[in-house]
């Protein structure tokens, strides 16, 4: 297993950019065209971190078109990473550790699909991925950094060793990771897709700029004035952004920095479900979570009103 | 178990120990469980001036007793915080030497001081059991100025050899580590539940110098799957206190990780 000359060719995804139109006009959509523009084989990101701010809604959204022979990359890989695994989309998945959280213990699903060998994981270090987004975000090959050296990730991805060529020291060359596709969930955005987040940014603004194609759920869509108005809090450009989704709970049942809490509870259910069924368990998740609900209000209903009413007051204390 | 006096769980022991390993006026990488209650507890006994750094992006926080965090990339691990830079540049904080001191734990720990957090047995492409991964884990080790490995002490995860090196201690000793590019850190202590560890500064090869209330060096070495070197200043470590104790169970008065 080794990366691909894509995911790091610099010149080819700087091409790609220049061929884009990079408009400052309206991004707004719905969520069915944003994801219609993910292709079989590519490789897509999926931002937020663990059960942080998960793009759940776009990540649902993308399945219910059965794609095939994608890559995904997330430097925590929750548990959407095992439905694209069940779901048959994914042949590689790129990652720093894979689960969902210390008190559910080792993934069932992870085990079986990569113990099997059907589903590679490509392992790095939770900086290096951070780095290899930054690199391609700066639109260089590669970043020198001082981790990983010594340890046998080196090998897993195929990553170099240099010389310094000023110092002459061991440097580890994390290669770029340039997406084609990105799927981020922030807090808000004008209609042109310059992007608000509140609290941690995980890789979000580094994602958004080392994709081809940048896809964004906003949990609100607020006018150009409030946006220009704060400038300082924007982190991802309007003219990066191909297409927009207004989608409330947009990473529900994950969390939302300061607007609604994670819902531990349902993680353990989805587990028992995995845990009596095994990949059953998870096809069963995905008819009545993913594949069932038409719309995402249809979506939002499965757990009823009190309890996105609940995640949102814990949401909210949690900051305050 | 032996080494726990007084009902001491085996998570109440570690973050003790751990805890006393750090010092004010420093700053340390921290994950989720016993290294957040060490660093907690530190905070509170004898380092007020401790900032603790997460893998979550996050700098300073001060949790709410209660309301511990179970990732570190969640509200809860973010409470209060001073600064929020986000997960790369949190650990380029580290790279850059910021960090005084990193917690860790692993699945399997060899004589080095290397840890497997990956994949055990078969080959790394098809492991008889995969592990989670790195996470942070390899940045922290790699990173900081000295690496406190808490773990659990457990024959099979004494082992002789480590299938998969995902952190990276001593490697295979001597100057192997700076050799390999790691130009700074390494491991300095590994606080287990029988025992404290260093490392020969010669060989680099872990060293048993304190053994808990009530543990015998012979316990240690049933438990180990490598040659266990003894200090020759061997010394016994001081039970946890009440307050220490009681610190924990202010924290995490539901026991959720303790």
């Amino acid at each position: 297993m080794t990366i691909s000359r894509r995911e790091y060719d610099f010149q080819a995804a700087r091409r790609r950019l220049e061929a884009k139109a990079k408009s400052a006009g309206e991004k707004l959509t719905t969520i069915d065209d944003a994801v219609a523009r993910v292709k079989n084989g590519d490789h897509v990101a999926f931002g937020g971190c663990l059960f942080s701010r998960t793009p759940l809604a776009l990540v649902r959204a993308l399945l219910r078109r059965r794609p095939t022979g994608l890559s995904i990359s997330r430097n925590l890989m929750c548990y959407e990473g095992e439905w694209c695994m069940v779901a048959g989309a994914v042949d590689k998945i790129v990652t720093s550790w894979m689960g969902i959280g210390l008190p559910w213990g080792l993934s069932k699903i992870h085990r079986e699909y990569v113990e099997s060998g059907r589903v590679p994981m490509e392992e790095w270090s939770h900086l290096a991925l951070g780095l290899r987004f930054r690199a391609a975000a700066m639109g260089v090959p590669f970043l020198p950094s001082l981790t990983m050296m010594g340890s046998s990730l080196v090998d897993v991805g195929g990553s170099k060793i240099i010389d310094c060529p000023y110092t002459g020291e061991k440097l580890l060359a994390v290669p770029a990771l340039f997406p084609d596709v990105a799927l981020l969930h922030v807090h808000r955005a004008d209609r042109f897709g310059n992007c608000q987040i509140d609290g941690y940014p995980h890789m979000d603004p580094d994602i958004a700029r080392a994709a081809s194609i940048v896809l964004v759920t906003a949990e609100e869509i607020v006018s150009e004035e409030e946006i220009r108005l704060h400038g300082d809090r924007t982190v991802i450009p309007g003219f990066a952004v191909d297409a927009l989704v207004h989608v409330p709970y947009g990473s529900y049942p994950h969390e939302c920095y300061g607007l609604y809490d994670a819902e531990p509870d349902h993680f353990s259910t989805y587990v028992d479900g995995i845990n009596r069924h095994g990949a059953a368990g998870v096809q069963a998740y995905l008819d009545r979570y993913v594949y069932g609900p038409a719309t995402h209000v249809e979506y939002l209903s499965l757990f009823g009103e009190s309890a996105l009413a609940d995640a949102g007051r814990r949401g909210r204390e949690l900051v305050s | 178990m032996s080494g726990s006096p007084h009902g001491v769980t085996s998570n109440e022991l570690l973050a003790v120990m751990g805890s006393r390993e750090l010092e004010d006026n420093t700053t340390v990488f921290a994950g989720v469980g016993a290294p957040m209650l060490a660093s907690g507890l530190a905070q509170r006994m004898h380092a007020p001036l401790l900032t603790m750094v997460i893998e979550g992006g996050i700098v300073g926080p001060k949790w709410k007793p209660g309301s511990l965090p179970i990732s570190t990339n969640e509200m809860r691990a973010a409470y209060r915080a001073q600064m929020l830079p986000g997960i790369t540049d949190a650990f380029l904080l580290a790279q850059r030497g910021f960090l005084d001191v990193g917690f860790i734990g692993g699945a399997q720990i060899d004589r080095y001081g290397n840890l497997n957090t990956s994949a055990i047995g078969g080959s790394y492409d098809k492991p008889k059991v995969r592990l989670p991964g790195t996470g942070g884990a390899n940045d922290i080790i790699s990173l900081c100025r000295e690496v406190i490995i808490l773990t659990v002490h457990e024959k099979r995860r004494f082992s002789d050899t480590v299938d998969f090196i995902t952190s990276p201690g001593w490697l295979s000793g001597r100057d192997a580590r700076r050799k390999s590019g790691l130009l700074f850190g390494g491991v300095g202590r590994v606080v287990t539940t029988l025992g404290v560890f260093g490392f020969d500064p010669e060989s680099r090869r872990m060293r048993l110098e304190a053994l808990h209330t009530g543990v015998s060096v012979e316990e240690v070495k049933a438990n180990t799957g490598f040659e266990v070197l003894v200090s020759d200043t061997l010394t016994t470590t001081k039970p946890p206190s009440d307050e220490e104790l009681g610190i924990l169970r202010m924290l995490d008065p539901a026991r959720q990780f303790l």
